[in-house]
């Protein structure tokens, strides 16, 4: 079996933990402390930032305005919108700018 | 009619009502699991890799994580502890939606955990919040065909994703940080989101140019977390439950 094959398994299994775990650990207490509540709220914007930010150190022009244009669009939009936005945005100034 | 086959016929239109609810969820999801097949492939995956990737995991946002790491060859116990990461908001839902199907047997609750995704989670919450039972044939209505769409659009967009000649023009190496982007932005209505992402930016960018890559991820998401937690609550919004 491959290393790929063997991620997924793992990813699957530690996806599954997420999903049953709720239920099986903080169902059993009483009070979650509000500061580990306030920390489990930051876990995905936190998580996912970090995959964002350094992207913009190798961005070009393209990027940026596809980013900025994202970003804006997200003010009012849904997920869709302002990633079919960006996406435009990136490809068109792509033929441009390279 | 017996009782049971009342049961039963109730069973059923409950399924079905589920199913249209799903309808949404099963538009809005289409093109990202059209686009996760292309990435994936155009990451190192093959399309059997792809299609299993979807079936067993079924979480959009940590898929694509999970494929953005491998093309950038980062060690797999940091890619799976990213997936962990990005999916550990469903502990709280998973706390939350357990109380509401505590009555089902057990192998129907370990399925109901299995499909327990966002959309999942806050249609199922808001049925429970006016009063009504969530029941297994309702819930599997509900989660089935997202399930099932995602897998099979997956495998197309794989199988769409070999097909693309020039990935550069057509932008494909840079959507993800678009969706990342998106994704980020979708939660900014949560306490703490602005010092938060803030943190978090910073600290993985620093960590990107100093200690490199993939160590960012962790560092950057715990600098972010650590902040939330170390702030006074009245700032984070949170009360304590009752």
């Amino acid at each position: 079996m491959s290393a790929t094959f063997w991620i997924i398994i793992a990813g699957a299994v530690a996806t599954y933990l997420t999903r049953i775990g709720g239920h099986l650990v903080i169902s059993r207490f009483d009070n979650i402390h509000p500061r580990v509540e306030a920390g489990l709220n930051a876990v995905p914007a936190a998580v996912l930032t970090t995959l964002v930010a350094p992207e913009l150190l190798n961005a070009g022009p393209a990027e940026w305005a596809a980013l900025v244009v994202t970003a804006v669009v997200s003010l009012r939009g849904g997920l869709m919108s302002m990633f079919l936005a960006g996406a435009a945005v990136l490809i068109i100034a792509r033929q441009f700018v390279g | 009619m017996s009782a049971e086959a009342i049961s039963e016929s109730r069973a059923k239109s409950d399924f079905w009502q589920g199913v249209r609810l799903s309808m949404p969820v099963v538009v809005a999801s289409a093109p990202f699991a059209v686009l996760f097949g292309a990435l994936a492939v155009d990451n190192g995956f093959s399309v059997l890799e792809a299609f299993l990737m979807s079936a067993l995991v079924f979480g959009g946002a940590s898929q694509m994580v999970g494929i953005q790491l491998f093309g950038q060859h980062v060690a797999p116990w940091l890619i799976v502890l990213s997936i962990f990461a990005v999916n550990f908001r469903h502990v709280l839902y998973s706390a939350g939606i357990g109380r509401r199907i505590a009555h089902w047997p057990v192998i129907q609750q370990a399925l109901g955990y299995f499909i327990l995704t966002d959309p999942q989670y806050a249609v199922a919450e808001a049925r429970a919040a006016s009063g009504r039972t969530v029941g297994f044939a309702w819930y599997l209505g509900l989660g089935l065909p997202v399930y099932v769409f995602w897998v099979i659009e997956s495998a197309l967009g794989a199988v769409f994703g070999k097909l693309i000649p020039d990935t550069h023009a057509l932008g494909i190496d840079f959507l993800l940080p678009i969706y990342f982007l998106g994704l980020v932005m979708g939660f900014r209505k949560r306490p703490l989101w602005l010092p938060v992402v803030v943190a978090s930016a910073a600290a993985s960018i620093i960590a990107y140019k100093t200690v490199g890559s993939p160590w960012h991820v962790s560092i950057g998401a715990i600098a972010g977390v650590l902040l939330a937690v170390i702030l006074p609550p009245h700032h984070s919004g949170v009360k304590a439950r009752p």
